[in-house]
């Protein structure tokens, strides 16, 4: 039988010819990524065991990137026990360098490696070729331990894609479109496996939004081909693929599905959960507070270049706050090169440091009670981005961008 | 007996202990806030040995396990709902929290029930009825019954 891309990792990693969904392996973790959502908890529990060591310490990377700078001093304590215990430890530590998912895709992940990440976004690392999946903190810290885990060999859907996406739909409402079909828990437990020819229409930047967002269907982990575009990228950022896999043919899916990307149409998921999908025009006229551009999922250079064009001689509504947060130190520099940032600026827009800001909603940008916020963010749940009684609608860079200038939900080919 | 608090599909970690708590520094001054967004009294009303119910994908969304750990901390006894989210699931078998999957138990009871879970038969008695559950699978019964996953460690 032949075996999916997510089976050859597992079984690269638990050192086995073969190994079948369901099966637990017990596998070698290649990196051990943790931020400051969790970080302080975990010290404080190996701090407890009675023979704390870690296995190897350069497989850890720590990244404070949710509360940054601090907002508080309760979180400047926690930051503080984070940093230290990183300096004494030698453990790989950024500060401020960007959203951990981002700073990772640029400095570390390569294909075929397995990656627990103490967050649920892990997934993103799919993009290229890698097996990330999120963890809380006590798995990470028997992985810290150990350098090992255990791992429960997930069934694998796969997604064939074929054709290209229309001028002004982009990977996220492709992604959107496929939680909303599948629901909030239509992968549980599962790997979500991307492949096809319309592949090749897809940047990295596309291919991280969508691996990303695949646990809000409730995935384990997402995966896609090695190609041309993948080698091209760790060139550029000087790494190399672990391992190339691709799915056998003979491989088993528990379902298939063909998707043709020039169907796909703008997207917004409505509050409070990101499978309540809907066309975009079903929300235009929904009067919007803040509009947010940034995050893992859509905080990318190609996200500005979408938000700038669309921005470009345009102002920002005086009724909303527009905060745009690029989603790492290197984003940001080359937004400030090409000349983005200062028409987000002159637009009236709020440029931010590199952080996990209102996606995250403990930060800054948290919006208040009744409020409305359009946001390229990961969740909309109850009272994600600040009070519990405020709404959040997730769409596209172009989508968001529109909205802020409109001052209401739309689309950038109605402005 | 443990009195029933139910919650509906798709309760997300963000519901069970919100964002701006978790850098917190101990779970003991987040727990306080466990589901404020959905019921502000629940920690004041919730007492030890206290079950949750749930109907599909409890725990989605974020890998925080201080969901499953402010639970644990205010002497929930088990959430036995009809699903759960894979991170929340595994995050709450590695702290030694019971989380049971029974599929008819979310219809069968009313917030406010009282009710019993017999964790090694995987059996819930309540309103003078027994509700099947599905069992542990063998490796995860093992890490509940040696107290999580840390005392592995500590041997």
């Amino acid at each position: 039988m032949g075996m999916t891309i997510a089976e050859k990792i597992i079984a690269a990693a638990a050192g086995v010819s073969e190994v079948k969904p369901g099966d637990i392996h017990t596998v070698e973790l290649d990196h051990l990524m943790s931020n400051d959502g969790t970080t302080h908890l975990t010290i404080d529990m190996y701090n407890k065991l009675k023979n704390p060591t870690i296995a190897d310490v350069s497989k850890l990377v720590w990244i404070v990137d949710h509360n940054v700078p601090c907002d508080s001093v309760k979180t400047a304590n926690s930051h503080k026990k984070m940093r230290d215990f990183a300096k004494e430890h030698h453990i790989q530590f950024y500060e401020g360098a960007g959203v951990c998912h981002q700073v990772m895709i640029e400095n570390h992940v390569r294909p075929g490696e397995l990656i627990f990440g103490a967050d649920s976004h892990t997934c993103a690392y799919g993009a290229l070729g890698a097996f990330g999946t999120g963890v809380g903190c006590t798995d990470y810290l028997y992985a810290m331990v150990t350098g090992k885990s255990w791992v429960l060999v997930p069934e694998t859907l796969r997604f064939n894609l074929t054709g290209k996406l229309p001028e002004g739909v982009y990977a996220r409402d492709l992604i959107l479109t496929i939680i909303g079909m599948i629901g909030a828990n239509g992968a549980n437990y599962m790997a979500m496996e991307f492949a096809g020819e319309g592949m090749k229409t897809l940047s990295i930047s596309d291919r991280v939004a969508i691996c990303n967002l695949c646990v809000e269907a409730g995935a384990k982990t997402a995966l896609m081909e090695v190609d041309e575009i993948t080698l091209e990228y760790l060139k550029e950022h000087g790494r190399e693929p672990k391992h190339s896999f691709k799915s056998d043919e003979d491989a088993h899916f528990a379902k298939v599905y063909d998707i043709d990307l020039s169907t796909i149409k703008p997207i917004v998921a409505k509050p409070h959960f990101v499978d309540s999908v809907v066309e975009a025009k079903e929300c235009f006229g929904t009067k919007i507070d803040e509009a947010f551009l940034g995050s893992c999922n859509n905080g990318r250079i190609e996200d500005l270049r979408v938000g700038a064009e669309i921005l470009k001689g345009r102002k920002v509504s005086p009724l909303v706050r527009f905060l745009v947060v690029p989603a790492s130190q290197a984003v940001y520099t080359q937004a400030l090169e090409e000349g983005l940032l200062e028409i987000f600026m002159q637009a009236g827009a709020i440029v931010m440091n590199p952080n996990c800001s209102v996606c995250w909603g403990s930060c800054q940008g948290v919006i208040g009670a009744n409020e409305v916020l359009i946001s390229t963010g990961t969740r909309n749940f109850k009272g994600r981005a600040g009070s519990p009684d405020s709404f959040v609608y997730l769409a596209s860079a172009a989508t968001v961008t529109a909205s802020a200038i409109a001052g209401e939900i739309t689309t950038a080919d109605r402005l | 007996m443990g009195k029933v608090f139910k919650f509906d599909k798709d309760v997300d970690t963000d519901q069970i202990i919100a964002s701006q708590y978790l850098l917190f520094p101990t779970i003991d001054e987040m727990k306080v806030h466990t589901f404020e967004s959905l019921d502000k009294e629940f920690a004041s009303k919730v007492q030890p040995g206290d079950y949750i119910v749930a109907s599909e994908n409890f725990g989605c969304g974020s890998s925080r396990e201080q969901a499953p750990s402010v639970l644990k901390a205010l002497g929930v006894k088990a959430v036995v709902a009809k699903s759960f989210a894979r991170i929340f699931y595994r995050n709450a078998i590695n702290i030694g929290l019971p989380v049971i999957v029974c599929k008819d138990l979310y219809e069968g009871v009313e917030a406010g029930d009282e009710m019993e879970l017999e964790l090694t038969e995987g059996v819930v008695h309540a309103n003078g009825k027994n509700f099947e559950c599905t069992k542990l699978p063998a490796y995860m019964q093992g890490i509940l019954d040696q107290g999580g996953l840390i005392a592995s460690l500590n041997k």
